[in-house]
């Protein structure tokens, strides 16, 4: 199959959805790779890298719609896009199907396959093609980059001779992909930072990040596994409390990054004006939210804006698009595992799953039907970390009572082995003769010998053990050298025989040992 | 000579060789203790010789330089690899040895019982001082005879039972180990493979094994009607040995082989009864005991009952098994070696599938070039890992890997969580996870190396087959596993340029 990669017409889009390095990828799928010249210039990717990594470059989308077989892209197709479209061809790409009901109608009319990247599932097995969440890294990332690039002072606090520098706060509201990439980034930089989310689960994910939770007491918790991984609305209540948290945070904190996201709704307004208004001149909010409103009340959709009292406001719309080879390459893979998906064998056909979960959850339209909502999938996004139960911890009083009673049981049973053991050596002396008893007695003891040397042997000397052990059993040579001098030629053909066989046994085994043992060095 | 220096010669011997078993208690005393072996065995040897030994000297000593020689040739050519089938195959060779051994002595007993018949006097002699003409018969016998002649008719009923323990013991480890033997090379299949019946058919055997040796007792008179029930007998037990080890499973086999160990002890023990010879029933007890233990720290390494192991197979899973969800992500050497080269501690788990690629070598190469680098790389070793136990330290040993880099379960199950990459090279059931989460996996409740606690884990595998017990592993679908396919010489070899 052809897979073709078109240039992006939205104005400012930066990325690419095929990076040479990919190509080579799906290349190996069984793939040929198309281009549309220029296509990644923007990312860094010129065209003359393409056509070194075996891709070839069309001149235009339309030469290129009409050759591909499946066409990848980044953002959501336009209308002109989605017209070249034709029965059996598939486009892989950025969708927001709930929000682009008249494209998805007209991409259902052209007959083709259409599957939205941002509707690949939260389940384990599809993270490798989880677009959403390698872009919202990268935004997270470059949110605190845009924060520090408007802010006059370091992250880190410093103490120099020229005097001393205190550290910036950060604070960073939901701890999503986006929030913890935000996160690793601020502390990295050497900020304090500190993190809210409306998940209490995602407390342990902020703190391994460096960050401080931002605790709110409160009865109603939400249960992220049951939403897919994704926070819910909350109660009016809630809000509220969280509301004069953030009223309480807001005069000491210099950068707020605003991450939180509901599915399906606008983004939630969590930094109202009058906290902005409590903030000290030089502080800088970034709202990742911007695109869908804004969680700031004061956010300008693609702008940075400077309020009177001298806070930046940053509402970009395109963090991921401003690290376009970044973001090409991870989108790239992420379109590339995608395909891998779509090609069981590996042989260049293209086999459009419908049963499984991935591929049908990302497909919203199929052979001339709206294959939007998906079904619920039948595998469970991650679980929600359950309370765990801790541990009694045991009073000193009740190990020492805990130790004596194991002292004792343990005491009990050797005591009625022994007992039994030696009572039942005495029955066989009460009816066996005493010179069976003599050889017994010794053999006893023998067997109570060995039992007491093997536990001290070391577990990696076991190989040699039983190379030693074998070679020391054929102590019965002893046997067959006290009979081969029997007059009957019967006895002295098998003694014989068993002298050859044990011979070969003591030399094979002995030598064998300590070719191994010669082994062993120190370092 | 006189018997005492015999008794003294083999109190020395018994000494040497408990030294020789307790100095295997760490690696520097080991060297020590072979030759304190080597000596007993010679002592033992040449006591005998002069002792109760009856002559053909001559014979003797051709007959262990050509054992000698055959041993020498043994043990110099074959690879370590190769190590569990040597084992195996020697067992087979002192359980047979005490089958002649013991049938010797029956065929011994007829043949002084024919011999007072002759001379018209009850045998065995009634208690108390022998009659004129039976001792001067008794004198003119050979000494082994003579050992016989002397026995009363109790002494010499439990003779008998003393030599039909021998011999069967002796049968069963012969045929158990040849089969063995067979699992281990791969010249007979290895999983577990049982006749119809299964083990209805061991208990039935055994059971007439037991009717058998009654009737032996009972016919002891009849000379080629005792022979036929004895050999009979020895049949039944080479039955037996080679169908107990057939229905037990390739994975098993550490168990295995330390169990024929212990068997081939006790079959000497026995043999040593019936011949009134001390030493050998010591050291085969010594022996016995040994094996029996090696089996029972193995089987708790699996957290399996010894009965079990024995019955073959593992047990049956209580219910399904837990889904396993995600996908074995593959990777390449590149990826593996850029890992590899980050990291600062690195964790090696190797596994039968090591020896079967030879890869011993590669990997001692690897944790070379690793350690030079200054990163601190060890080794993992689960108690069952490969097809004897300790198999592993000893072919990471022959490839020069330092010992004291090569750890133990116990001392390294801790450090997996602040390991950054963990390479599992031809292990499978060892490093399963299921073992703790699912309960109703075959191998729940096994200790396992907890390595998907570490930030990267590399399996190195062939494909994407399921291990030796057949089970389904959730480790190769974690999200923090990749996996390196390919033959494990051949993986890791391609990642030995790719480490500066």
């Amino acid at each position: 199959m052809k897979i073709g990669a078109v240039k992006e017409i939205i104005p400012g889009e930066n990325r690419v959805a095929m990076t040479p390095e990919s190509a080579a990828q799906l290349q190996k799928l069984g793939h040929d790779c198309l281009i549309e010249a220029g296509a990644g210039g923007a990312a860094g990717f010129d065209d003359a890298a393409y056509a070194a990594a075996g891709v070839s470059v069309v001149p235009d989308a339309a030469a290129l719609c009409a050759q591909a077989d499946i066409i990848v892209k980044v953002r959501e197709p336009q209308a002109e896009e989605l017209a070249r479209l034709t029965q059996g061809k598939t486009l892989i790409s950025f969708f927001w199907p709930a929000q682009n009901e008249a494209l998805l109608a007209q991409a259902r009319d052209t007959g083709a396959s259409v599957i939205a990247m941002d509707m690949v599932p939260r389940i384990s097995r599809a993270q490798k093609m989880d677009a959403l969440s390698s872009m919202a890294n990268i935004a997270g990332y470059r949110a605190v980059i845009e924060a520090g690039n408007n802010f006059g002072r370091f992250f880190t606090g410093q103490v120099t001779a020229a005097g001393k520098v205190p550290p910036a706060r950060v604070l960073v509201v939901g701890a999503g992909v986006a929030g913890l990439a935000a996160i690793g980034t601020a502390t990295s930089l050497g900020a304090i930072t500190m993190a809210f989310d409306v998940r209490p689960e995602v407390a342990e994910q902020i703190e391994s990040m460096g960050a401080e939770f931002v605790f709110l007491e409160f009865e109603e918790a939400q249960d992220g596994a049951a939403t897919g991984g994704y926070a819910a609305p909350s109660s009016p209540e809630f809000r509220e409390k969280q509301l004069a948290k953030f009223r309480e945070l807001a005069p000491e904190v210099d950068i707020v990054i605003t991450t939180a996201l509901i599915p399906g709704r606008p983004a939630p307004k969590l930094w109202t004006e009058d906290m902005v208004a409590m903030m000290k001149r030089g502080s800088v909010i970034v709202d990742l939210a911007a695109e869908r409103g804004g969680n700031c009340d004061l956010t300008v959709p693609n702008e940075k804006i400077v309020t009177e009292n001298g806070v930046t406001i940053v509402g970009y719309t395109d963090f991921p698009s401003r690290m376009a080879t970044q973001s090409s390459t991870l989108y790239s893979n992420n379109i590339r595992h995608m395909v891998h998906d779509l090609t069981p064998g590996k042989d260049g056909v293209i086999h459009h799953n419908m049963e499984d979960d991935v591929i049908r959850g990302a497909t919203v339209a199929h052979e001339g039907a709206i294959t939007f909502p998906p079904p619920p999938p039948k595998v469970q996004a991650i679980a929600a970390a359950k309370p765990k139960e801790k541990p009694k911890e045991l009073t000193a009083v009740e190990k020492r009572a805990q130790e004596v009673a194991a002292f004792r049981s343990e005491t009990q049973r050797q005591v009625i082995l022994l007992a039994a053991a030696g009572a039942a050596v005495m029955a066989v002396g009460l009816v066996a003769p005493e010179s069976f008893m003599r050889n017994f007695i010794i053999f006893v003891l023998s067997v109570f010998v060995g039992f007491q040397v093997i536990w001290n042997v070391s577990h990696s000397l076991h190989t040699p053990l039983m190379a030693v052990t074998n070679a020391i059993s054929s102590i019965i040579i002893l046997g067959a050298l006290m009979q081969i001098g029997s007059t009957s030629v019967i006895i002295t053909i098998l003694a014989a025989l068993g002298i050859l066989m044990a011979a070969i046994n003591i030399f094979g085994g002995f030598m064998v040992t300590r070719r191994m043992l010669a082994m062993f060095q120190k370092s | 000579m006189d018997f005492g220096f015999t008794m003294a010669a083999y109190a020395v011997a018994t000494v040497l060789f408990v030294l020789s078993l307790g100095g295997l208690s760490n690696q520097e005393k080991a060297k020590r203790a072979v030759w304190y072996g080597i000596a007993g065995m010679t002592l033992a040897v040449l006591a005998t010789m002069v002792g109760p030994g009856s002559g053909l000297w001559l014979l003797s000593l051709v007959l262990i330089g050509i054992g000698a020689l055959v041993g020498w040739q043994l043990a110099t050519k074959v690879q370590m690899t190769q190590m569990p089938e040597l084992v195996a195959i020697m067992h087979s060779l002192v359980g047979l040895a005490a089958v002649f051994v013991g049938l010797n002595a029956h065929i011994e007993i007829g043949r002084v019982a024919a011999a007072f018949a002759e001379g018209g006097l009850p045998f065995p002699q009634p208690e108390g001082p022998m009659a004129t003409q039976a001792y001067q018969l008794w004198l003119g016998m050979t000494d082994f005879a003579m050992i016989i002649g002397k026995k009363t008719a109790v002494e010499v009923t439990i003779l008998r039972i003393e030599l039909m323990l021998g011999i069967w013991i002796g049968a069963v480890t012969f045929t158990g180990s040849v089969v063995a033997y067979g699992k281990l090379a791969g010249r007979i299949d290895s999983a577990p493979k049982q006749l119809t019946g299964g083990h209805m058919l061991n208990a039935g055997a055994a059971g007439l094994s037991l009717l058998l040796a009654i009737l032996y007792i009972v016919y002891a008179d009849s000379a080629a009607g005792s022979l036929l029930i004895l050999l009979a007998l020895t049949a039944l037990a080479l039955f037996i040995g080679y169908h107990l080890i057939m229905g037990i499973g390739g994975a098993d086999m550490p168990v295995v082989v330390s169990m024929l160990n212990s068997y081939s002890g006790w079959a000497a023990a026995a043999i040593g009864f019936s011949l009134g010879n001390e030493l050998l029933s010591v050291v085969g007890a010594l022996v016995g005991s040994s094996g029996a233990i090696l089996s029972y720290i193995m089987c708790k390494a699996m957290n399996r009952s010894f009965i079990s192991v024995i019955l073959g197979g593992f047990g049956g899973a209580s219910g399904p098994a837990m889904a396993i969800e995600g996908e074995q992500v593959a990777i390449d050497a590149d990826g593996v070696a850029t890992a590899l080269n980050e990291a600062d501690s690195v964790i090696i788990v190797p596994g039968y599938g090591m020896a079967v690629a030879q890869a011993q070598q590669s990997v001692s190469e690897l944790t070379r070039k690793l350690r030079a680098k200054g990163k601190n790389v060890r080794f993992a070793i689960h108690p069952v890992a490969g097809r004897l136990p300790g198999h592993m330290n000893v072919l990471l040993a022959e490839a020069k890997v330092p010992y004291d880099i090569v750890l133990e379960m116990d001392e390294i199950n801790e450090d997996f969580p602040s390991t950054d990459v963990v390479i599992v090279i031809g292990s499978n059931d060892i490093v399963n996870p299921a073992a703790q989460d699912d309960p109703n996996s075959p191998i729940a409740g096994m200790p396992v190396l907890e390595v998907w606690k570490a930030k990267n884990v590399f399996v190195s595998k062939r494909g994407q087959g399921t291990g030796y017990s057949g089970i389904e592993n959730p480790l190769f679908y974690k999200e923090n596993t990749r996996m390196f396919y390919g033959d494990a010489k051949a993986s890791v070899d391609s990642l030995l340029p790719m480490i500066e």
